[in-house]
């Protein structure tokens, strides 16, 4: 069970905010021209380093803007990290935004077809498992209709539904489950016990700390872009309480 | 080398995307509308009833056959606008998508010209039913049409890449893009005869302007029973490879920042 399978050495993600935002021509050789092309540069993440192996199942903690979202970016190769390596092991299933591909004129049908797609499924694979995603999503009756017709709750749990029907190496999930109610929310994080189970590689990003520790074994503290703890879930979550109530 | 392989592995996980987005854009094209499908063939042949009714009887021009000259420059031309108008929103429009997953992000782009491909195809059909109506002779040369349209996509692809590309970074490029296809549409003959401009402007349409290219290859098929002439032949088939080679080497060496400006 120790075979590594994400390996995060030193990353660093720069953005360049603008000093002012330039998104024209005529702006941009002014500026240029002058020698006032000054980028303010901001980290996102600085020379953070883990190694995740196998099996195990991490929590990434911290507070709004400390850099949870950017390294899961980062990890699913959305970002391309400014120095660092990355390297991952295995199929990823990234849940950053669930039903991100979904299309509001398209039926709730189609959309499956179509989300299965951008997850880089076959379609052959998605009418195997059409009627699973169905099933799970409880939405037998509305399949027909608009997916901009739905409610939020409606559309994440299609899209979470979707998103997990592969049993992947690597699953992300990024505070997800919050539109979903009540059961369903219980349904996904079953369902991702069973996955983690099942030797999935599980990050979780969530502010509920009791949803952390029942899901996680080992947590990753973010604070400002840097690492500030890295542990056993229950140790690095208690730290974390105890300084946000300071 | 590697990267290659890589590559090409990528597209073929990826091509059911592909087919996805494409039929999504033709289903929601006609979603709603009575006759559905039914309008991409229509459409082109209204639109070129009334130019037909406009340049036969307000500015006569002297071409024979007029209303196969017109269609087939208009839907060629049609197909580039199109097509390349599409692709540079491809992009940009889809930002909620390329900031929350990873997916090639030439494929947006590819699918927005193949679309619009897929509505030519239709537009054939069009063509067709204006042939027989005019009596055009059909022949075996007829076999070249396919040869014509690959040299137009892909020549349209790499327009579309090189402004998808440089439209993130620059959102003037669309407004900018506008205008040169307006200007595009008019030195390129596609409702008047070639010959009525003065000799120095037909030698730089003759020379430079690859939709002449394209469009003149068709029509020397279609109305003169000819096959191309060597020089807009291989005219033709540089400019799609040049422009198919800028837009991707561009696109490919910007796509890492696009998730910066979008």
């Amino acid at each position: 069970m120790d075979k590594c399978i994400i390996d995060i050495n030193n990353v660093t993600v720069r953005f360049n905010i603008a000093s002012e935002q330039i998104n024209n021509l005529k702006e941009y050789f002014v500026k240029f021209i002058k020698h006032e092309l000054m980028f303010k540069e901001f980290f996102a993440l600085k020379d953070v380093t883990f190694r995740v192996n196998k099996g195990e199942s991490w929590g990434i903690i911290g507070t709004n803007g400390s850099g949870k979202s950017t390294l899961l970016k980062v990890i699913s190769g959305i970002f391309k990290p400014y120095k660092g390596s990355i390297n991952t092991y295995g199929s990823i299933a990234p849940l950053i935004e669930l039903g991100a591909g979904f299309d509001g004129d398209l039926t709730a049908t189609e959309n499956i077809f179509l989300n299965g797609a951008v997850l880089g499924h076959s379609k052959k694979f998605m009418i195997d498992h059409f009627d699973e995603i169905v099933d799970f999503a409880e939405l037998n009756d509305f399949l027909e209709m608009p997916i901009k017709n739905y409610s939020s709750g409606m559309a994440a749990r299609l899209g979470f539904a979707i998103a997990t029907v592969v049993r992947p190496d690597i699953l992300i999930c990024d505070e997800v489950l919050s539109v979903g109610d009540y059961a369903f929310q219980q349904k996904c994080e079953k369902r991702m016990k069973d996955m983690r189970d099942n030797g999935t590689t599980l990050l979780y990003v969530s502010h509920s700390m009791d949803s952390v520790l029942e899901v996680c074994d080992h947590a990753l503290w973010l604070d400002k872009g840097t690492v500030k703890m890295i542990g056993d879930a229950k140790t690095v979550c208690n730290e974390y309480i105890n300084i946000m109530k300071a | 080398m590697k990267i290659w392989i890589d590559r090409i592995n990528a597209f073929f996980k990826y091509r059911d995307l592909l087919i996805q987005l494409v039929t999504r854009d033709i289903k929601l094209k006609y979603r709603r509308s009575f006759l559905g499908y039914l309008w991409s063939i229509l459409n082109p042949l209204m639109i070129m009833g009334i130019m037909v009714l406009v340049f036969s009887n307000m500015f006569r021009f002297n071409i024979e056959n007029y209303p196969v000259y017109l269609i087939v420059g208009q839907s060629c031309f049609n197909f580039f606008t199109e097509s390349t108008n599409q692709a540079i929103w491809s992009i940009t429009g889809n930002a909620a998508l390329l900031k929350k997953t990873y997916v090639p992000k030439y494929i947006f782009t590819l699918s927005k010209v193949t679309s619009s491909c897929v509505n030519l195809l239709f537009s054939l059909g069009a063509m067709f039913i204006v042939f027989i109506f005019c009596e055009v002779t059909f022949t075996l040369k007829y076999l070249f049409i396919p040869i014509i349209l690959v040299q137009l996509y892909l020549f349209s692809l790499g327009v579309g890449l090189f402004l998808s590309a440089t439209n993130v970074f620059f959102r003037d490029i669309q407004y900018i893009y506008g205008a040169l296809t307006t200007a595009w549409m008019y030195v390129t003959p596609i409702f008047y005869p070639l010959e009525q401009l003065p000799d120095n402007i037909q030698w730089i349409i003759k020379h430079l302007n690859p939709l002449y290219f394209y469009i003149e290859q068709f029509r020397g098929i279609v109305l003169n029973n000819q096959f191309p002439t060597m020089f807009i032949l291989y005219g033709g088939i540089v400019a799609s490879t040049l422009a198919l080679f800028i837009g991707s080497y561009i696109f490919i060496k910007h796509k890492d920042n696009f998730i910066l400006y979008i």
